[in-house]
């Protein structure tokens, strides 16, 4: 006899739903599924209907994030065993407009990352025959940052992002952080300019969730208070030698 | 709502200066506040220690080293008092847009705390 | 924000209840840390008013005592220390996050910049104490 779990899956078709509701669908739970699977399997024998966002399946291209008995995970990286009994709530991923069923309206999170510019600037390129040489010490200053999948995880259990439209959010700011610590890099005051703003990046109270909810360890919570201190020593810098260095 | 229009490109905030306040003003309370609570709130006041006397505790405070620690004693840790509960307003109570009286409340209570602090201190008979 | 047309009909914005911070216990010990603020703050008034009775002569001082004997201002005391003390364990274990500190390159794990934090408070909680006995 095959072992089965209960799915509490939330829906929302916004041609005639006036809000989302949950519907229930019980599925088998074989070894080694994750809540992936389910969700397929119930798309596949199921319902058609059921819309949700997945692609690579083992973790590493951010797409499947949603809410997992109200903790934002990776469906691809949630096991049903870990979840057994059930019922296993799955909600689409907090503080984000639901376009549908578990689909999220990303644009928000997009526009605030382009406004981190996540790549190197530099005032003069090499030419395309020169290379750029790190050591291990110089790579190791930004890796961590550099693991960020854009999963969005970390704006689900932001609380400050649900409540401040104007916040940059965890993974803008420590994407910024990674080329801001990247030595091939040369745009940390074009980024200071626009993430220094009232709200940009102060709008976060260091409540740390974001670190514990990201599935590749970037520690966004220690990037963006690294952040307020590098901002706050502009500031003073700013401040003592007004025509001084950047 | 449309945000990108908000993050308007321009001057750098002012908000690292009340940052450095907070930060300063947490590192004063973590050290400083739960011996002298211990002491002069509970030990003393409760007979667990003997305390100094009236005359030797007056004493030590005219000394302009411990006026200039009483003040940093008060002034810092009501400046981290001012930011973080601004922000607890903000977040917890969902009351921003009352920002500017949440503002004046927060840092005017902050600024208040810090002159009657340098009033008593400099005062000292 | 998306507008409504006949292809990508409206999209449904959630709203963030006041009471969110109840939800999860992650956010409600943060929202506990947050409030720790307002004790720092008391304590502080309470120094201040300790000073002011101090300098209005011994029998203002003695009020003062008496005062800071009384039951509802220790019971309202011993919930200050508890949460002075939170707020001293969290501002310590959260500061290195905030300083990358390098040691022949590699970063230092976190418990090796807090434990300093740890020491200093011993240390200059023992400075304090002695300096006030000994007076």
């Amino acid at each position: 006899m095959a072992n089965r779990i209960t799915l509490q899956i939330g829906r929302y078709h916004p041609e005639h739903d006036p809000e989302p509701w949950f519907e229930s669908y019980e599925v088998p739970s074989r070894k080694e599924w994750v809540v992936l699977d389910a969700l397929n399997y119930v798309k596949d024998h199921v319902d058609g209907s059921l819309t949700f966002r997945w692609s690579c399946r083992m973790g590493v291209c951010g797409s499947c994030g949603m809410m997992i008995n109200g903790v934002p995970k990776l469906s691809c990286a949630t096991f049903l065993s870990d979840c057994a009994p059930g019922p296993v709530r799955v909600e689409p991923l907090k503080n984000f407009a639901i376009l549908r069923d578990l689909v999220v309206d990303t644009s928000d999170f997009l526009v605030k990352l382009a406004k981190a510019r996540p790549w190197i600037i530099r005032k003069v390129e090499k030419p395309l025959d020169e290379e750029y040489f790190q050591t291990p010490e110089q790579v190791d200053a930004y890796k961590q940052f550099s693991m960020c999948i854009n999963c969005m995880l970390c704006y689900a259990a932001c609380p400050v992002y649900g409540l401040d439209p104007l916040f940059m959010g965890p993974a803008a700011i420590a994407l910024a952080q990674r080329y801001n610590m990247d030595s091939r890099d040369e745009g940390a005051g074009e980024r200071m300019d626009i993430l220094s703003q009232h709200d940009g990046i102060w709008g976060c109270t260091f409540v740390g969730e974001c670190t514990k909810a990201c599935p590749k360890k970037v520690d966004p919570a220690g990037a963006i208070q690294q952040y307020k201190l590098t901002a706050s020593i502009e500031w003073v810098k700013a401040l003592v030698l007004p025509r001084g260095a950047t | 709502m449309d945000s990108s229009a908000k993050l308007i490109m321009g001057r750098r905030s002012n908000e690292p200066f009340l940052w450095l306040l907070f930060s300063a003003g947490g590192v004063v309370a973590a050290m400083l506040l739960p011996i002298h609570l211990f002491l002069f709130g509970f030990a003393f006041p409760l007979g667990w220690l003997k305390g100094p006397s009236y005359e030797s505790l007056l004493a030590l405070l005219r000394h302009p080293v411990t006026r200039f620690y009483l003040l940093v004693f008060c002034c810092l840790p009501l400046f981290h008092w001012a930011h973080r509960f601004r922000f607890t307003l903000y977040d917890g109570l969902q009351i921003k847009h009352l920002n500017e009286l949440i503002n004046i409340f927060c840092y005017g209570g902050a600024i208040v705390g810090t002159a009657v602090a340098v009033y008593l201190l400099w005062n000292i008979p | 924000m998306i507008n409504p047309t006949e292809y990508v009909p409206k999209c449904y914005y959630p709203r963030v209840s006041t009471y969110w911070w109840v939800a999860r216990w992650a956010y409600l010990k943060f929202i506990l840390r947050e409030v720790s603020s307002v004790f720092v703050a008391w304590i502080v008034v309470v120094t201040l008013l300790q000073i002011q009775a101090l300098t209005r002569g011994p029998a203002e001082y003695e009020e003062s005592q008496k005062w800071l004997a009384s039951p509802l201002i220790v019971a309202l005391n011993v919930i200050s220390f508890l949460f002075l003390i939170f707020h001293t364990v969290t501002w310590f274990n959260l500061a290195p996050k905030a300083m990358v500190v390098r040691l022949r390159g590699k970063r230092l794990p976190a418990a090796a910049v807090a434990a300093p934090n740890y020491a200093v408070w011993v240390l200059l909680s023992a400075a304090v104490a002695w300096i006030v006995l000994r007076s």
